[in-house]
C-alpha cells in the first residue's frame, strides 16, 4: 500500500498490519478446511453467509470497517473515554446475568437477534485502556502498593464477574494484565511468588501429597542448615524460613484440595488432571463407585482427554510437511470437538505440519515483539502501557491455546486470537489491535 | 520517554520466547518424533475394506465341480432410515412377529448404532430373498447384501471337501496374524490342504469414515487399493457318480472305504460312516448342525477312511505272502499241512475255518481258502528267519516291509488328520513281555491281528502296491491346480512321484499272490466278487470286536472288510472297503466292492447289483450301543454344565426320563473296538469351538 492518503496512513506502523491481514487469512483458510464440505459451490458459499467460513469472512469485513473507523478517529479519544468506556464494559458484564441465553454450557453470550454477543471478551479491551490510563495518570505513584491493588482491582473485577458466568478461561486471561504492571515496576517478587505458587499447586498435583510434605520438610531443614550461621546471629531468618515451610505444606495439604473440593467444577478439576494424566481424586466416593469400568471409560472418552487425545492425533499425524489443507481426515471428518473455535490450532498442525505451525507461531511471535518493540518507542505512558496490555492478551491467548491443543495446558475454552471463528473474537482483537496502532501512528505526542 | 523499568521489556520477551519454545518442543516431540499418531489417525479415519475373493472351485475327473460357490443374501437394516413402513406387512413376509422385529431394530441400534448397517437376519432362505426383492421399495432403511458361500451340488464328498467356517483366535495367531477376525479359512478336508491355492488374494479398499464410523468416501482416490484375485480351482481325480454310489451304499453303516486308481494314486471315491451332507454346514443352520454333529458319539464328523484304525484281518494275508516269498523263504509251492488250527506253538491257535483236504497245499489255495495256520507260520517263518541274528531283527526286518507296504507309516495323502495306524516296534513287546518274547508271542500278526492296525486307505493303497506289482503314488486327490505354477508344481510333485518300494520282488511272486487273490474271488470267501467280464483280485477279512460299556467288557460283531483290486491285468481300481460290526468280509464288503468296481469300470451296474444296492443302502448296521453311550455322555455334559453354570435345564432331560440302558450282552447290539470309539470322540473339536451365530461386519 503506498501513501496515498497520507492523513489517515501517515505513521501507520505497517508491519503489524500486513501481520494482521496475513493471520487473519491463515485463518480463514483453517476455517474452511476445518468446515468445508465436498462439493460446495466455493465462491457461492463464500458469499452466502451459511457456512462458517463464509461467517467469518463478513466479520472480517465489518472488522476492517472499524479498523478504519478506528484509524480516522483522533488518538485522544481513547485516553479520554478509556473509564468511560471501562464502566460501559463492566455495565455488560453485569447485563449478562439477567438477559444471558442457553448456550452450550456458558451463561457470559447475550443473543442479539442471529448474533451471539460475549461481553467477556469485549471487556478486554476497555480494561486495557483503563488501566493504561490509570497508570499512566501522573499523580499515580506505582511504587506504593494502594496503586497496586487498585491496578490489580481494575484488571480482576472483570474476571470476577467473567468467573460468575462459568467462563474460567475467559476470567484467567485478565491476569495476563499483571505483566504490564510488572512492566510498570510492579516489584519482581510477586512474579517469583506467583510462579512458586503455580509450582506448588503443580507439584501437589502430580506429587502424593505426604511425600510431597516430606520434601518440603527437606528442603526447609537444608535451607536451615545453609543458612545455621545467620541464623545465629538473626532468630528471623529462621522465623521466616518457618513460616514459608508452613504455609508452602498449608497451601499443599488443605489450600489445594480445599479449592478442588469446593472452588472449582468437577469438570475443570478433572481437565486439570486429565494434563498430568492422573485420575481426579476427588469425586465423591458414592459416585465412583456406582460407575462400571465401560461407563469411565466411555466418560473418559467424550471428556476434556478425548479432545486433547483427538487434537494430539491430528496435529502429530500432520508430521513435518503436513497432509495438505483438504487431505486432513482427522480435523475435517469432525474427530476434533471444537474443531473451529478452540482447537482450530489442530487443523493447522495436521493440514501443514511442523513447518506450518512453526511459521504461525513464528508470526505470532513477530507480532508479539514488534507490539513490545512498539511500547517501548512511546512517548506517552498510556500508549505504552495499552501496548503492553495487547501484547499480554495476545500472548496469553496463543500461549495458553496452543499449549492447549498440544497438551500442555488444561482445556480451557480461550480462542486463538484472528485464527478462531467467532465474530466477538475477531472483532475485539482486531479493534484491540487497531487502536494500537492509532495510537503508535500518533507516538510523537504525549498523551495523558 | 520513560527508561524507568526498561530493562523488564526484555524479560517479557524472555519470557514470550521461553513460552514459545516449550511449545516448539512439544510441536517436535509430537509431529517429528512420535511416529505413532499418523497410524493414529489412520486408525480413526481410514476404514480398511477387505475384499474377498471368490474361492477356488473343486472339479471331479470330469470336470464336474463339486464344490461351487453360491449367493446367500443377508437383510441389513439402517435403523434411522427406516421411516414409515408397513412394520405388519413386513413382518408377514419375513415371517416374524412384531415384537421380534422391534427386539432385532433395537439390537441393531444398540449394537451399530442407528446410523449405520446392522445385520437383521443373516443367510436369507431364497423363499425369503424372493419376498423381500419384491417389496423391498416398501422398506426404506432395508437392503440386502450378497455374501459368497460355498455350496456342494452333488451333496456328497463331505469329508473329502471339508468346510470353512470363521477362523479362531488360536488359527490367527497361528498365521501369523495374517487371517483377521471374520475371516473364513477352510477347516477340514482339501478346503484346509489347498487353503493357500483355494483362498486366492485378499484385496483391500481404503475408505475414508467420519467420527460416527460412517463411510464419507475413497482414500486417496483408491491410490493404495489392491484388487482381489479370484482362489484358483483343483482338478481332482474324484468320480462323483462313483462317490455318491458309494455313500448311499455306506448309509447308516460305521466304517472306512477307499478306492484308487493304482496307475496314479489318485483316489476316485472316499467314504467315512456315518456321512453327512456337507450343505448342513453351509446355509442358515450351519451352526445348529455342526453342534449336532460334533456331540453325536457316531462322529460323522470323523473321517474313518483316513483315520479309523482297524485291524485288517485276513485282508493282510497277500502281503505277509509277498513278504515270505521275498525274502526266500518260501517259493510258491510251498505247502502247510493244516488240521484245523495252528499246533506249533503248542496252544493251538489261531483255529482255521478249513481243516485238511489240502487247502493250505500251496499258496493260490491257501490265499484262496484263507488259511490261518499257513500265515501264521509264514509270519513266524520271517520273524525266526536264519538270516538275523534274533527275533528282534526279524521282526524289525518284517516291520520295514509293513512300512514298505505302507502300514504304520502316514501315506501323505492330501487331507488333514491323516492317522499313521500302527505297527509297533520290538520295544512294545518288549515291555508287555519283560523283554522275553518269542515269534509265538505275537503269531497273530500274521494274519493281520495282534497290535496291527490300518486305515482303509493303507489297505487300499497295499491293494495298489499288489495290483503295480511294487510301486504306488501317493494317495491324494488332486489331480492339477488351475494355473499350475512352477511352485505349485514343486509342490505337487509329492504326489506324482513313483515311489518304486517293492518292484524288487520277483514277478513270480506277485503273479503267485495275484493269482490266489483271483482265486479267492472265483472259487474262496470272494465268490460274492465275481463280474462277468472282469477277472476281480480280492481277499476277504473278518476282525472280532469287544467293547467295554457300563463296565462290562461286551462282544461286539465282527467287522467286516474286503479289499480288491480289478480287472486282474492292467489293474485300473484298488478298493479297500471296512465295515464296523457287520459281520463276515464277504457280506456287506464285498457286494459293495462289487458294486463300485462295475460302477467304475463299466459305467453301469447289473441288475443283481440294483437289487443289491437298494437292499445294502437300506440295511441299518449302526451298532446299538451307541444309543447307550451317547446317552451317557450326553447325561455326563449336561452334568458338567450343571456344575459350571447352575442352569439345570439340560440335566432335568436325564433326571425325569428313564431311559432302559442297552444290555450290554444283547448280540444285537454290537460295534467295532472300544479303543476306536474312544478315539472317535477324541477327536471331535473341543466344545469352546462351538460358533454361535456368525456376524458379519459391515462397513
Amino acid at each position: 500500500m503506498s501513501q496515498r492518503n497520507p492523513a489517515i496512513s501517515k505513521g501507520i506502523d505497517w508491519s503489524l498490519v500486513w501481520i494482521y491481514l496475513l493471520l487473519v487469512t491463515i485463518g480463514l483458510t483453517a476455517i474452511f478446511a476445518a468446515t468445508y464440505k465436498e462439493g460446495e459451490p466455493l465462491v457461492r458459499s463464500f458469499l452466502a453467509f451459511k457456512t462458517d467460513y463464509s461467517k467469518q469472512f463478513y466479520f472480517f469485513g465489518i472488522g476492517a470497517v472499524l479498523a478504519l473507523f478506528i484509524l480516522l478517529t483522533d488518538s485522544k479519544f481513547f485516553s479520554a473515554t478509556a473509564n468511560l468506556g471501562y464502566a460501559l464494559g463492566i455495565f455488560m458484564l453485569l447485563l449478562v446475568f439477567p438477559f444471558h441465553s442457553n448456550i452450550k454450557g456458558t451463561e457470559s453470550i447475550i443473543k442479539f437477534g442471529s448474533f451471539n454477543f460475549q461481553p467477556a471478551e469485549f471487556c478486554k479491551i476497555f480494561v486495557a485502556l483503563a488501566l493504561a490510563k490509570y497508570l499512566s495518570r501522573p499523580e499515580t505513584d506505582f511504587t506504593k502498593v494502594r496503586s497496586q491493588l487498585i491496578a490489580a482491582g481494575i484488571a480482576l473485577f472483570p474476571a470476577a464477574l467473567t468467573l460468575l458466568q462459568s467462563e474460567t478461561g475467559l476470567a484467567l486471561v485478565f491476569f495476563s494484565f499483571f505483566l504490564v504492571m510488572y512492566r510498570e515496576g510492579l516489584p519482581s517478587i510477586i512474579l517469583l511468588i506467583g510462579f512458586a505458587i503455580a509450582a506448588l499447586i503443580v507439584a501437589s498435583i502430580v506429587v502424593e501429597p505426604n511425600t510431597l510434605a516430606i520434601a518440603l520438610t527437606a528442603i526447609a531443614a537444608f535451607i536451615v542448615y545453609i543458612f545455621r550461621r545467620q541464623i545465629k546471629r538473626d532468630r528471623g531468618i529462621f522465623i521466616t524460613i518457618v513460616f514459608i515451610w508452613a504455609l508452602c505444606v498449608g497451601i499443599q495439604r488443605f489450600a489445594v484440595p480445599f479449592i478442588f473440593k469446593n472452588v472449582l467444577q468437577r469438570h475443570q478439576v478433572e481437565r486439570i488432571y486429565d494434563l498430568f494424566g492422573k485420575d481426579n481424586p476427588y469425586v465423591e466416593q458414592g459416585q465412583g463407585e456406582t460407575m462400571t469400568a465401560a461407563e469411565l471409560k466411555k466418560k473418559k472418552e467424550s471428556g476434556s482427554s478425548y479432545n486433547v487425545r483427538q487434537s494430539k492425533i491430528a496435529i502429530g499425524s500432520g508430521r513435518v510437511w503436513g497432509k495438505g489443507i483438504l487431505n486432513a481426515t482427522q480435523t475435517r471428518y469432525d474427530f476434533v470437538p471444537e474443531q473451529r473455535t478452540d482447537f482450530i490450532f489442530c487443523t493447522v498442525g495436521e493440514g501443514f505440519g511442523f513447518a506450518g505451525s512453526i511459521v504461525l507461531l513464528g508470526l505470532y511471535l513477530i507480532l508479539l515483539f514488534r507490539i513490545v518493540t512498539i511500547a517501548e518507542r512511546q512517548r506517552s505512558t498510556f500508549s505504552r502501557c495499552y501496548a503492553y496490555g495487547v501484547a499480554a492478551v495476545f500472548f496469553f491467548h496463543i500461549a495458553i491455546n496452543v499449549a492447549m491443543t498440544v497438551g500442555l495446558a488444561p482445556v480451557i475454552g480461550i480462542p486463538l486470537p484472528f485464527i478462531s471463528y467467532g465474530g466477538t473474537s475477531l472483532l475485539t482483537f482486531t479493534i484491540m489491535l487497531f487502536i494500537l496502532i492509532r495510537l503508535d501512528a500518533d507516538r510523537q505526542m504525549v498523551l495523558r | 520517554m520513560s527508561v524507568f523499568n526498561q530493562s523488564r521489556s526484555r524479560i517479557i520477551r524472555l519470557i514470550f520466547l521461553v513460552a514459545f519454545a516449550v511449545i516448539i518442543v512439544q510441536l517436535f516431540y509430537l509431529q517429528v518424533i512420535e511416529g505413532k499418531y499418523r497410524q493414529l489417525a489412520m486408525d480413526n479415519a481410514v476404514f480398511q475394506k477387505i475384499i474377498y475373493p471368490e474361492r477356488g472351485i473343486i472339479y471331479d475327473r470330469k470336470g464336474k465341480a463339486i464344490l461351487n460357490n453360491t449367493l446367500i443374501f443377508d437383510l441389513l437394516v439402517t435403523p434411522a432410515e427406516v421411516k414409515n413402513i408397513d412394520t405388519l406387512e413386513f413382518c408377514r413376509l419375513m415371517k416374524m412377529d412384531i415384537a421380534e422385529f422391534k427386539k432385532r431394530i433395537l439390537e441393531a441400534r444398540i449394537k451399530n448404532t442407528s446410523v449405520r448397517p446392522s445385520i437383521f437376519e443373516d443367510l436369507l432362505t431364497p423363499e425369503q430373498q424372493a419376498r423381500f426383492e419384491e417389496n423391498s421399495w416398501q422398506f426404506p432403511g432395508f437392503a440386502m447384501v450378497e455374501r459368497p458361500v460355498r455350496s456342494y451340488p452333488f451333496n456328497a464328498a463331505a469329508h473329502i471337501l471339508g468346510y470353512i467356517s470363521e477362523v479362531n483366535p488360536k488359527q490367527i495367531e497361528a498365521s501369523g496374524n495374517f487371517y483377521r477376525m471374520g475371516d473364513y479359512k477352510g477347516q477340514n478336508g482339501l478346503e484346509s490342504y489347498y487353503e493357500n491355492v483355494l483362498m486366492g488374494q485378499r484385496g483391500v479398499q481404503y475408505l475414508i469414515k467420519d467420527n460416527k464410523n460412517r463411510l464419507v468416501g475413497q482414500y486417496e482416490k483408491g491410490a493404495f487399493d489392491t484388487a482381489a484375485i479370484a482362489g484358483r480351482g483343483l482338478k481332482t481325480y474324484i468320480d462323483i457318480e462313483l462317490q455318491q454310489l458309494a455313500e448311499k451304499l455306506m448309509t447308516n453303516k460305521v466304517g472306512g472305504l477307499v478306492a484308487i486308481d493304482p496307475k496314479t494314486g489318485g483316489i476316485l471315491a472316499m467314504v467315512s460312516g456315518p456321512n453327512f451332507n456337507p450343505n448342513d454346514l453351509t446355509g442358515p443352520d450351519k451352526s445348529k448342525n455342526y453342534s449336532k454333529m460334533v456331540l453325536d458319539v457316531t462322529g460323522p464328523m470323523l473321517n474313518r477312511a483316513i483315520g479309523g484304525k482297524y485291524e485288517p484281518g485276513s485282508t493282510f494275508k497277500p502281503l505277509g505272502a509277498l513278504i515270505a516269498l521275498d525274502e526266500g523263504l518260501i517259493t510258491p509251492a510251498y505247502g502247510f499241512p493244516c488240521g484245523g488250527r495252528y499246533t506249533l506253538c503248542g496252544h493251538g491257535k489261531p483255529a482255521c475255518t478249513h481243516a485238511g483236504g489240502g487247502h493250505a497245499a500251496n499258496l493260490r489255495n491257501a490265499i484262496a481258502y484263507s488259511c490261518n495256520s499257513y500265515f501264521t507260520h509264514l509270519y513266524r517263518m520271517a520273524a525266526d528267519n536264519p538270516k538275523y541274528k534274533n527275533v528282534r531283527d526279524g521282526y524289525m526286518k518284517w516291520r520295514e516291509y509293513m512300512n514298505l507296504f505302507g502300514l504304520g507309516v502316514r501315506l501323505g495323502i492330501d487331507l488333514p488328520n491323516e492317522s499313521a495306524g500302527g505297527v509297533p516296534d520290538t520295544s512294545v513287546y518288549d515291555k508287555e513281555n519283560a523283554g522275553r518274547w518269542t515269534s509265538c508271542t505275537n503269531l497273530t500278526l500274521g494274519i493281520g491281528q495282534d497290535k496291527m492296525q490300518t486305515t482303509p486307505l493303507q489297505m487300499a493303497n497295499a491293494m495298489a502296491i499288489i495290483a503295480n506289482r511294487g510301486y504306488y503314488y501317493s494317495p491324494h486327490f488332486v489331480r492339477q491346480i488351475e494355473d499350475e505354477t512352477a511352485d505349485d508344481t514343486t509342490w505337487m510333485n509329492k504326489f506324482r512321484t513313483k515311489h518304486d518300494v517293492l518292484t524288487h520282488i520277483t514277478d513270480t511272486a506277485f503273479t503267485a499272490v495275484i493269482e490266489g487273490m483271483n482265486d479267492v474271488v472265483k472259487f474262496g470267501t470272494a465268490r460274492v466278487a465275481q463280474i462277468p467280464g472282469i477277472d476281480v483280485c480280492a481277499k476277504t477279512g473278518t476282525a472280532e470286536t469287544y467293547t467295554v460299556l457300563d463296565n462290562r467288557r461286551i462282544k461286539l460283531p465282527n467287522n467286516s472288510m474286503f479289499v480288491a483290486f480289478a480287472p486282474k491285468d492292467n489293474p485300473k481300481i484298488a478298493i479297500a472297503v471296512f465295515v464296523q460290526n457287520a459281520g463276515f468280509g464277504a457280506t456287506w464288503g464285498g457286494p459293495i466292492t462289487r458294486i463300485l468296481i462295475e460302477k467304475y469300470l463299466n459305467d453301469t451296474i447289473q441288475k443283481k447289483s440294483e437289487a443289491d444296492v437298494e437292499r445294502i443302502s437300506k440295511a441299518n448296521l449302526m451298532p446299538a450301543y451307541f444309543k447307550r453311550l451317547q446317552y451317557k455322555t450326553d447325561s455326563v455334559r449336561a452334568m458338567e454344565w450343571f456344575q459350571k453354570t447352575k442352569d439345570s435345564s439340560y440335566l432335568e432331560r436325564f433326571t425325569m426320563e428313564e431311559i432302559e440302558p442297552v444290555s450290554p450282552i444283547k448280540r444285537e447290539t454290537p460295534t467295532g473296538s472300544q479303543k476306536e470309539n474312544k478315539k472317535a470322540v477324541a477327536m471331535l473339536p473341543d466344545e469352546k469351538y462351538f460358533r454361535k451365530p456368525r456376524t458379519v461386519k459391515i462397513a
